[in-house]
């Protein structure tokens, strides 16, 4: 962190940060450096490298935040900030408790992947690329995605508060195109980590292949039902389910404003006994996992479905205050031109003792939602929607014919409430989450899970 | 020359100094403020500055691309030679060439003097007054989850190494507000927004009134019967889809076939009541500019004109592959990103009926009103979508009960070919890129509620 700032510099923007008064002041500073490249019709390209650096700052009076945010690191921008920051108040200076430096070690990362050649990359690009059109010749194309980021910050604030963090993330990404007689599907599969390159070194052309097979499975799909049905969803990414469902209505902004349908239900039985469920920004390496927020809080797991019962919202450091509550280190923000808000970081069901086959198998008639695409909410009216990327019929317990084209929509209480089964087969996968013109890094995950019914919305006539 | 196009100068001789070949810079440079209220009180307050480059160096048929926010010499001169160096790792490209200069009309009326003008203090009422008519609107509207009032000035400039020219500076603005109403046990939300080229542009009084209408309308909302119907699109709905099918007329999207409109040019994909154009220099539209990413030209392109598909978007390279000329529209995220094909203004054309008069056409069906999912619920490759939605019964052509938690479903091809007629009044929306569109009547679509 004292490459980014050193403490002189932090304490005297701070100082000029609350020179017009202000119960609470903060400079986050960053440097972000990244590169991406693709492959499509078979050919390496997009091939690109950014190098960004900056500040904001940020006071806060009353109930008003006052923030600025500049490019550059240099003392004078700092301080540039600070004073923009400070600008619209008109109150008595107040002074910054002295900074107390709080080492916290990053997530371990083994082989930096800036230091591997961009061939290499390039390379295993084309690895995937080969491993997907080997599925078949049905696979009419195919791109894939390489995406490696590096996030160094430091954060100071009036309190004496002053941390730092060095984040490294890696993440690939292959979407293919089959086609049959003029019918066309796609899959897509990604493969992401708090980690380095060695991420990589194990197997990613696998990811290939899973995308491949997932367009050639939809070439034999069905129109999707339509109607209230038993739905079955899938592990890992099936975890979006939970994080759009329940995540973000426990995020405290939305539960202050009276933007959630969680208001008052702390405490309160929201599902069956066999529910608990986490947010837990430590798991070590996951996308999700960072090792302090971006308030300096060190991230940690918190406990927010306990056998049923709800039993914690998400808080960055304003919230809590409010609350008069500790912040549950879940202030985080994009980069430094954002102000943070409370977010989730990796969102899992934990595993349950049902067996995916055992919970299929209890079905006469329902559906089954392998993975999604995606999934949005409203955290005020509790309806949500997620478009299925891969699912099936289920028909007499057995997984049946490949659909195209559903969607599950539905509202939050009744489906959390209606979740009857936890799978045994815990995984977690990796997603972009927006909320507020914010894009974050969040993990998802959980074994297999039930849900009574669930309203499928299909194209079937 | 200004210091923008300076800087943009020194980037494209030192890309050729690391050895590319030709090269093209585009710098921004952006001044913003953003103040969200709430509960009649200023919750933040941001005044936001940056400023940054993007280099594109060519190495013979190699393209490569670097950013930066270091516009110093050295800076520059580093970002430069990322740029180049990212050539050397990528594939050759037959098709890959830097745009030729092909001149561009200046186009005035891009900034608003509103927007210098305004003091915080004055937009910071503008945002209280949102929420403050909506607040006041009915006792059923129980709060605003947050209004938000923001605005921007950029300058832009860039230079190649093939002679390409140009900078321009515009402003933008826009308000909105998440309304929140009670009723019948439920909490419901409601949208209102409008965008201008300076604060003086919008009103306050008409966006708070339009969220907390939405949000009061949707209070007792059921699940409609499934069922094929009527449905009448409003214009943040038609807005959407008009995005997606944007999208799909990308010629990068077409050449790699991954569209609904691939080989289909000149073809019937629409109904004579829906026609689509691509306008970059309509004076009223948030996107408009005399150049696009590239530099070269904005102009105006009918998409689908008399059922048929006319023409899809071009940048430089993707002109090149079929041996024809760029219809500028060429776009970027700001100079963090590689320029790539996207439209620039989209516009539908209005048609001659009052929404009343639409309702009164659809007789028995469905006005949708919001739609949500579409990022996962629209494979963009096939056009199938399945998106969930929420609006108001339409009974004897008449508005009826709200209804909510049901999806619209079907191809895009197939809706546009059964939009039967468009309403008189467009209004310009920032969803699906911005667009201008009245609301559509599409007389079948699959519904699925109950």
């Amino acid at each position: 962190m004292s490459e980014l700032i050193d403490t002189a510099v932090a304490e005297r923007v701070l100082a000029r940060a609350l020179a017009n008064g202000g119960r609470f002041a903060e400079v986050f500073a960053e440097r972000r450096r990244g590169q991406t490249l693709a492959i499509d019709e078979q050919r390496i390209e997009s091939v690109q490298s950014g190098a960004e650096e900056g500040a904001g700052v940020r006071v806060v009076d009353g109930n008003t935040t006052y923030f600025a945010h500049v490019d550059g690191l240099d003392p004078a921008d700092l301080e540039r900030a600070a004073d923009e920051a400070a600008a619209a108040l008109r109150s008595e200076r107040r002074d910054p408790r002295p900074l107390q430096a709080r080492e916290v070690a990053p997530l371990p990362i083994e082989h930096r992947p800036e230091d591997v050649a961009t061939a290499r990359k390039a390379e295993m690009l084309r690895e995937l690329d080969e491993r997907a059109r080997a599925k078949g010749a049905e696979i009419a194309q195919f791109t894939a995605s390489y995406a490696e980021a590096r996030r160094e910050v430091a954060v100071a604030n009036s309190e004496g508060l002053f941390s730092g963090d060095d984040r490294t993330r890696v993440r690939i990404g292959a979407q293919a195109v089959a086609s049959r007689e003029g019918s066309v599907e796609t899959g897509a599969e990604t493969l992401g980590a708090h980690r380095g390159f060695e991420l990589l070194e194990d197997d990613p052309g696998q990811i290939a292949e899973q995308a491949a097979a997932k367009a050639l499975t939809l070439l034999d799909a069905v129109p999707a039902p339509s109607g209230s049905m038993p739905v079955v969803v899938g592990g890992g990414f099936g975890g979006v389910l939970f994080h759009e469902m329940t995540g973000h209505g426990l995020e405290a902004d939305h539960i202050q404003k009276g933007a959630s349908v969680y208001i008052g239900k702390l405490g309160e039985q929201v599902a069956e006994p066999l529910l608990n469920a986490y947010d837990d920004g430590r798991l070590p390496g996951e996308w999700g996992s960072d090792a302090i927020d971006d308030e300096g809080r060190p991230t940690q797991k918190t406990q927010v479905i306990e056998d049923g019962r709800l039993t914690s919202y998400l808080y960055d450091h304003l919230t809590a205050d409010r609350d008069r509550v500790e912040s549950t280190g879940n202030g985080r923000r994009e980069s430094f031109r954002h102000l943070p808000i409370p977010r989730m970081t990796n969102t899992y069901i934990a595993p349950g003792d049902a067996t995916p086959e055992a919970m299929i198998a209890e079905v006469p008639r329902g559906f089954y939602a392998v993975s999604f695409g995606g999934g949005q909410v409203d955290p005020a009216t509790g309806d949500f929607v997620f478009g299925v990327s891969e699912g099936y019929l289920i028909e007499g317990g057995k997984v049946t014919r490949p659909c195209r084209g559903a969607t599950l929509i539905g509202n939050c209480l009744d489906a959390l409430a209606a979740i009857d089964a936890v799978g045994d087969d815990f995984f977690m996968k990796t997603g972009i989450c927006g909320k507020g013109g914010q894009k974050v890094p969040v993990g998802t995950g959980q074994g297999h899970v039930r849900v009574r019914a669930m309203t499928v919305g299909g194209t079937e006539r | 020359m200004t210091e923008l196009s300076a800087t943009a100068r020194r980037a494209v001789e030192a890309a050729a100094d690391a050895g590319a070949s030709d090269a093209e810079a585009y710098a921004a440079r952006e001044g913003g403020r953003e103040v969200r209220v709430h509960g009649g009180e200023i919750e933040s307050l941001t005044a936001a500055t940056q400023a940054g480059i993007g280099v594109r160096a060519w190495i013979g048929q190699r393209v490569g691309y670097a950013y930066g926010t270091d516009l110093s010499e050295a800076g520059v001169t580093a970002i430069a030679a990322r740029a180049a160096e990212a050539a050397g790792a990528a594939d050759e490209d037959p098709f890959a060439a830097p745009p030729q200069p092909a001149g561009f009309e200046s186009l005035a009326g891009l900034s608003d003097p509103s927007l210098a003008e305004w003091e915080t203090d004055r937009v910071a009422e503008l945002a209280l007054t949102v929420e403050r008519t909506a607040l006041e609107s009915d006792p059923r509207l129980v709060g605003v989850e947050t209004a938000v009032y923001a605005d921007a000035d950029e300058q832009v400039a860039i230079v190649s190494s093939t002679g390409v020219a140009g900078e321009y500076e515009s402003s933008s603005c826009y308000a909105y507000l998440q309304a929140l109403a009670e009723g019948e046990g439920a909490r419901e939300t409601g949208l209102g927004f409008g965008l201008a080229r300076g604060p003086r542009g919008l009103d306050p009084e008409a966006i708070g009134a339009e969220g907390a209408e939405r949000a009061l309308a949707m209070i007792g909302a059921g699940k409609p019967q499934s069922r094929s119907c009527p449905v009448v699109l409003d214009e943040t709905v038609a807005a959407s889809f008009a995005g997606l099918i944007g999208g799909g007329l990308s010629a990068k999207a077409v050449q790699r076939g991954r569209s609904p409109f691939a080989g289909r040019l000149e073809e019937e994909v629409a109904s004579s009541a829906f026609a689509l154009f691509d306008d970059g220099r309509d004076p009223e539209g948030p996107a408009s500019a005399p150049f696009d990413a590239e530099g070269m030209p904005r102009r105006r392109t009918a998409l689908i004109e008399g059922g048929r598909l006319r023409s899809y978007l071009y940048d430089t390279y993707t002109a090149n592959r079929e041996g024809g000329t760029s219809t500028g529209s060429a776009a970027r995220q700001g100079y963090r990103s590689l320029p790539s094909v996207s439209p620039s203004n989209l516009m539908v054309a209005p048609g001659s009926l009052s929404l009343e008069e639409l309702l009164g056409e659809a007789g028995d069906g469905v006005l949708v009103t919001d739609v949500a999912g579409l990022h996962s619920g629209v494979n963009p490759v096939t056009g199938v979508f399945s998106v969930g939605a929420s609006g108001r019964v339409i009974r004897g052509g008449q508005l009826a009960e709200p209804v909510r938690e049901f999806t619209i479903a079907g191809e895009l091809v197939g809706m546009l070919s059964a939009v039967s007629a468009a309403g008189a009044e467009a209004r310009w929306v920032p969803f699906g890129g911005s667009v201008s569109t009245p609301p559509l009547l599409v007389a079948e679509m699959a519904i699925s509620g109950s």
